[in-house]
């Protein structure tokens, strides 16, 4: 007696072969919709903003009068806190990330600061921006410098650079840990020169997306009280600043028409900011790629 | 490393006619003693005792989860990477407990080489996974750094295949030349004992024959313990075997005692092919 009758399936396969279609359409579909989305925003903003973006709209600073806004102040600011940001963030995260992954034993104490960590990468920034506020503005007296501003940022995307470096460093294959070892290697050896150039690609390329994210973050910096109107650059970490998005914010929240325009032409610097960092993520992906 | 080389240059010069005196005298090197292993409650490794000599190829026989990796990870303590590994009994290697609290598992694995299973060459160039073993510990020379990996590479027989390519990742060459990468990236830290476990498991029969080959070269500078669930590879290489079975030391003896007059039914059970 057979199990598998062969008329059978090849009587029902039709039937199968419609179902596999169908699902192919829907999920076709649901990528074109997302991608629909996106072409027509990025269609009304540069529509918007072409007529306004020039030379002189990236070195003027900012006005009261529409054609003369300009958003050197903004951009410079946030290159500013991205140069805070970057290094706090990566240390810590990376550091935190190989304490858990390499050091740390499995015991309740890890399991319990793992699973805040994974909480903590879903609060939401205004909440960060308060904390920021508590300690680094007021307990530390920063004031509203870019010091108080980068670290408050490197708060918010902490949780995300540890997880991914936990799991850039958890990739790395453990017959490579055994074969450092087993030379004599030390964990710090071993860490230093195996797991973390094996694990780098992955690092980096979560870090900036969590770069990214820092950049074109407003509630944090509304809240720990940085400025929009500024009209002159800072000179140091002390100094205070403006970013932007909070650039962006403010002209879109302006009644003259003319200051959509100026701030549709803010949010094509921006775009073309994060889209650079992303290339320099999926360059680095690229050159990095594993061989094991 | 002074006394295993005078006693290997003895025992060049000492002739033909002192061979069976030599053999019978020869110093071991691993002195297992009532040794007992536990990953958490599973009982391993049960009443251990092997004594095993200098010079010679010592193979681990027994069916799949017998301890056979066990023991062997437990000489470098590699073991002890795996959490709640409990051991008991000792392992005297030239005359020093493994388990001593003040004997460093560094020292211990730069006079123990291992090469595991599935050939595992670090992401990075031939020359560096060879120069990996010397430069963590100290040593910078670009010279003598050149000279140890051309000799690693000409004791493991694939300086020839690889000497214009020493700038290539390792993982660009064939996985036997791969796992000859990894015996001459242990051989680099010049080792006493070289452990192998299943070395050839993963390649193929041509692959196997060379590493085969090459077990019987490495034996006059180096004592080699080799698990395999190969019994011909056993019985074609080693000159003792160890039966292991369900974590205890079923029969150990010479490989031809043990393959042609074993002394208990369950080592000839298995040898036959009856299970395993
Ligand atoms: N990392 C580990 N953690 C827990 N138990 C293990 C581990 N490795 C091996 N064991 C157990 O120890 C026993 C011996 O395993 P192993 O030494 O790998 O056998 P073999 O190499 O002879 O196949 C098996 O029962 C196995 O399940
Ligand atoms: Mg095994």
């Amino acid at each position: 007696m057979r199990y598998i009758e062969h008329d059978i399936v090849v009587k029902r396969m039709n039937g199968r072969n419609v179902v596999n279609k169908l699902f192919k359409s829907i999920f076709l579909l649901a990528t074109l919709s997302a991608l629909l989305a996106l072409v027509i925003l990025l269609y009304q903003i540069v529509s918007q903003g072409a007529s306004h973006l020039s030379i002189d709209f990236l070195t003027n600073f900012a006005s009261r009068f529409p054609a003369e806004a300009g958003i050197k102040a903004a951009l410079v600011g946030s290159i500013w806190l991205m140069l805070v940001v970057a290094p706090t963030s990566i240390i810590l995260g990376v550091g935190s990330a190989i304490y858990l992954e390499e050091y740390a034993g499995k015991n309740r104490i890890t399991t319990f600061i793992q699973m805040n960590i994974s909480n903590l990468a879903g609060v939401p920034s205004v909440v960060f921006g308060l904390l920021g506020l508590t300690i680094f503005v007021r307990a530390l007296a920063l004031g509203n410098s870019i010091l108080a501003a980068g670290f408050t940022m490197s708060l918010l995307i902490l949780p995300v650079i540890i997880v991914a470096s936990q799991e850039a460093i958890r990739s790395v294959p453990g017959e490579l840990r055994d074969a450092s070892y087993g030379m004599g290697a030390t964990k710090w050896q071993t860490i230093v020169r195996i797991i973390l150039p094996a694990a780098i690609p992955g690092i980096l390329t979560g870090s900036i997306l969590a770069l990214s994210r820092a950049i074109g973050e407003t509630a944090p910096l509304i809240v720990v009280g940085v400025p929009v109107i500024i009209q002159f650059l800072p000179e140091g970490v002390m100094d205070t600043f403006t970013a932007l998005p909070m650039q962006i914010y403010d002209w879109s929240s302006r009644p003259q028409q003319e200051f959509q325009q100026v701030a549709a032409a803010g949010i094509i610097v921006l775009m073309s900011v994060l889209l650079l960092m992303n290339s320099v993520a999926v360059f680095i992906r690229n050159k990095f790629e594993k061989r094991y | 490393m002074s006394t295993t080389q005078a006693i290997n240059n003895r025992s060049k010069t000492a002739g033909l006619e002192q061979e069976s005196s030599q053999a019978t005298s020869t110093s071991s090197v691993y002195d297992t003693k009532q040794l007992n292993l536990w990953y958490g409650d599973n009982h391993a490794l049960k009443n251990i005792d092997l004594d095993i000599k200098q010079n010679e190829v010592t193979a681990i026989i027994g069916p799949s989860g017998c301890g056979k990796s066990t023991y062997l990870k437990t000489l470098n303590r590699m073991v002890e990477l795996v959490p709640n590994v409990k051991t008991s009994g000792q392992i005297m290697y030239r005359g020093r407990n493994i388990f001593d609290k003040d004997y460093s598992v560094e020292e211990l694995r730069t006079r123990v080489g291992m090469v595991f299973q599935k050939p595992n060459p670090f992401p990075k160039s031939i020359y560096d996974n060879i120069a990996y073993g010397p430069r963590i510990h100290g040593i910078k020379n670009k010279k003598i750094l050149d000279e140890i990996v051309e000799k690693s590479l000409r004791g493991a027989a694939i300086w020839d295949e690889v000497k214009d390519r020493l700038n290539e990742n390792a993982y660009s060459i064939s996985g036997g030349q791969q796992q000859r990468i990894c015996i001459a990236r242990a051989l680099a830290i010049e080792p006493d004992v070289i452990l192998m476990d299943e070395p050839t498991s993963a390649l193929d029969p041509i692959s196997t024959l060379k590493i085969e080959e090459l077990v019987q070269e490495l034996k006059k500078d180096y004592s080699i313990i080799i698990v395999t669930h190969n019994m011909q590879q056993a019985a074609r290489i080693s000159d003792k075997t160890a039966f292991f079975l369900n974590g205890e030391v079923i029969e150990y003896d010479n490989t031809d005692t043990i393959f042609s007059n074993p002394s208990d039914k369950r080592t000839e059970d298995y040898i036959s092919g009856r299970f395993g």
